[in-house]
């Protein structure tokens, strides 16, 4: 309890002196997330329209398999980039790790499944309403697909906030890939985890909950802009 | 017989089963241009399953839908559904998007939709989200969007079925209106009243058979089969 | 291929200290965690203009990378791994920097009765005797091929004697503190994480001075010959710039509570 009280007036004395440290450390969270998010968004969303509308051979076992993805292990992600970014692997020549790239990276593989099977399921559930109605006026395919996609928006903000949450909550995939170097790439996560190895419990408390308060920020606003434009467009 | 016209529509001992079940058995009917054709039966009669048949959103089991083209799709069709569906975006919008799908370059694009909206008299709520609309502006609106690309022939299932009296009557109107403007027209209905005010020709469906192909005039007064007989006289007068 | 070339390519525009100079640096959680690098290495940037990044790892994980190529540097506390790694070639120029040492941290009530002693084999004997609850890293870490080699010369056969008493934890030194201090059991540290640790509870140091627990810490070039792309030069001036005045002078200041945490050793 003590270290929780502790922890509270911590984190107003961090936000309130606004440290540049920290400032870097969250700035660089929401970008290493909002990045992977959008890459996730444009690599994940067609990929789970086109299983939604599309059919063909092993479509069940893709939607088996996508939907299993939702699950992956954040270490695992992190250790197979890691493993393609490393000098000895074979994306090294870039030399893309201990980077916020590879960070983004990492967090794309990890969220696109989510993102996609969401997405897959949105579609899904609106094409069962829109499918005659599209086919009889002449939209099939690649035009059915972003013209569900567009409709859906509201439903597909959902999706992607699902995905934001997963990528600035994980820790296991940017420890590995990003090195958690001070000042380049540590990210609220892993300056969390840092300063629980050292002890230092009451302010990775604190950290702890500007992280959960800029999360709940980001979903209060897109409900928000969720409920008007709901309420004004239908 | 005009080869680039797309009628007369012939359907040729056309089947579809669902599973083991057979929906619609050996159809054979015409449609040709300049008539409106009803499509009456009692529910579970097939009507539906035939105009999606003729529409094109299925395919039959058996037998062969035949247009005069020979196309196996032709896009001078539109098709109107019991439940409007509309677009997450303005009335216009939704028009606007229908045209798109033909091709059709922006400026005429905007000149049609507006047309369209004045003749079905929603005009006024051409910005309005679509989805807002009340269940009689949607289906005036759905027929809107099917009279904006000018098809040759307009399909419409039991298309007030959902509404209120008034709003029925507006609909009927509308579709008075783009068949005097030369759009062949194919409707379903159970609705004796409706048919009765809107068919030149009756395609009577029980069962998944066609059971009679009777002018309008003559259907009521004079039904030929016992079955259309039945379904006459058994129908309530509110129905 | 020429897809994924492209997106890379994007990728890499993310403006974040990307286009710095700097060189990468594998070394130990003791170090890092300590702060002791966020004291020196600014000193450095000033004097040359060169960024250093630190990814803190055991040492075991810290060679490994190393061996990748993924570092440029190699600082870590493990002579014997030091040597190995020279010797196969991954590694040149290897320097002694500084030493801490190591301490014995245990519980205040002390169930096996070693607070005070100067022997650490000693007293690490008595633990596996009392069968007292002791906390191991167990992650090829410097401090755990150390630990290791005080049993053996405490000729306590550990695969024999392991039992519940033994938790491998297989940490870093923060959480592996972390266990201790909250199952109150003995466990081997250096002093310079203990110092800067906050979450002591009821620990408190039981054995130390012993000259076995002394702790060096050596740093290596990682072998160009082997991977091209190390930045040779730059690193090299940070390996020279730690064994020089001024950098042994920068590591000696660095304190905890007026307490010195290492010590230089270059000679």
């Amino acid at each position: 309890m003590q270290d929780l009280a502790l922890a509270f007036s911590a984190a107003l004395h961090l936000v309130g002196g606004g440290d540049p440290t920290l400032l870097g450390i969250v700035g660089l969270s929401l970008a290493v997330s909002l990045t992977a998010t959008l890459c996730a968004t444009l690599i994940g969303a067609p990929i789970g329209a086109a299983l939604a509308i599309g059919r063909f051979p092993g479509r069940r076992t893709a939607i088996v398999v996508l939907n299993a993805f939702m699950g992956l292990p954040p270490v695992v992600v992190g250790l197979i980039v890691y493993l393609l970014l490393s000098r000895a692997g074979p994306l090294g020549r870039y030399g893309l790790l201990f980077t916020p790239t590879a960070m983004v990276i990492a967090q794309t593989f990890l969220i696109a499944p989510i993102v996609a099977a969401l997405t897959r399921q949105v579609i899904e559930d609106a094409w069962r309403e829109y499918q005659e109605q599209l086919t009889s006026l002449g939209a099939r395919g690649v035009r059915a697909a972003l013209t569900l996609l567009w409709d859906t928006r509201y439903s597909l903000l959902t999706v992607v906030l699902a995905g934001f949450g997963r990528a600035a909550a994980e820790v296991g995939a940017v420890m590995i890939v990003g090195g958690n170097i001070a000042g380049v790439t540590r990210v609220m996560t892993t300056a969390i985890a840092l300063e629980t190895t050292k002890g230092d419990l009451p302010l990775a408390l604190a950290l702890g909950m500007i992280l959960i308060a800029i999360v709940i920020s980001v979903n209060a606003a897109a409900y928000a802009v969720k409920q008007t434009a709901q309420r004004r467009y239908g | 017989m005009n080869s680039t016209d797309i009628l007369p529509l012939r359907l040729e001992r056309v089947a579809f089963a669902a599973g083991t079940r057979m929906v619609l058995d050996a159809v054979d009917a015409t449609f040709s241009a300049g008539s409106r054709t009803v499509i009456l039966g009692p529910n579970g009669s097939g009507k539906s399953v035939l105009m999606r048949l003729c529409h094109g959103l299925i395919a039959p089991t058996s037998g062969r839908v035949r247009w005069n083209t020979g196309d196996a799709r032709p896009a001078a069709q539109a098709m109107v559904f019991q439940r409007p569906v509309m677009l997450r975006r303005s009335a216009r919008a939704n028009i606007d998007y229908a045209l798109s799908l033909r091709g059709i370059s922006p400026r005429e694009r905007r000149d049609r939709s507006d047309e369209a909206l004045a003749r079905v008299g929603l005009l006024g709520v051409a910005g309005s989200p679509a989805r807002v609309l009340s269940g009689g502006e949607q289906q005036r609106l759905a027929l809107a969007r099917a009279w904006a690309v000018r098809p040759r022939i307009l399909f419409l299932d039991e298309p007030t079925a959902n509404l209120d009296p008034g709003a029925a009557r507006q609909v009927e109107s509308i579709v008075q209106s783009i068949h005097e403007a030369g759009t062949k027209v194919v409707m379903t209905t159970h609705n004796l009243g409706q048919a009765r005010r809107l068919a030149d020709e009756i395609l009577f469906l029980q069962g998944g058979r066609l059971v009679e192909t009777t002018p309008a005039a003559l259907f009521f007064p004079v039904p030929r089969t016992p079955e259309a007989r039945a379904f006459i006289e058994g129908e309530l007068p509110w129905h | 291929m020429a897809l994924i070339r492209l997106l890379l390519i994007a990728l890499l525009a993310l403006p974040v200290a990307a286009q710095d100079r700097f060189i990468t640096v594998a070394s130990t959680t003791s170090t890092e965690q300590t702060g002791l690098f966020g004291c020196i290495l600014p000193a450095f940037k000033k004097d040359t203009g060169i960024d250093v990044r630190v990814v803190a790892l055991g040492t075991g994980q810290a060679l490994d990378m190393a061996r990748r190529g993924d570092a440029d540097i190699a600082f870590v506390h493990d002579r014997p791994a030091e040597d190995k790694f020279v010797a196969e070639g991954a590694g040149i120029n290897r320097k002694d920097v500084m030493y801490n040492d190591f301490v014995i941290i245990g519980p205040k009530s002390d169930p096996a009765k070693v607070a005070g002693g100067k022997d650490a084999a000693a007293a690490l004997k008595k633990i596996a005797d009392a069968k007292a609850p002791f906390v191991s890293r167990g992650d090829k870490s410097g401090t755990h091929a150390a630990e290791l080699r005080l049993w053996k010369s405490a000729g306590v056969d550990l695969d024999a004697a392991k039992g519940p008493w033994y938790r491998d934890t297989g940490s870093g030194m923060g959480p592996a503190l972390n266990t201790a201090s909250s199952i109150g059991g003995y466990i081997l540290s250096d002093r310079g994480t203990w110092l800067s640790f906050k979450n002591k509870g009821d620990l408190t140091v039981v054995v130390e001075g012993d000259r076995v627990l002394f702790n060096p810490y050596g740093v290596m070039l990682v072998n160009p010959a082997k991977h091209p792309h190390v930045k040779q030069a730059d690193a090299q001036r940070f390996i020279d710039w730690l064994v020089s005045p001024a950098g042994q002078k920068s590591i000696a200041d660095y304190k905890i509570d007026g307490q010195q945490l290492f010590f230089p050793s270059a000679s």
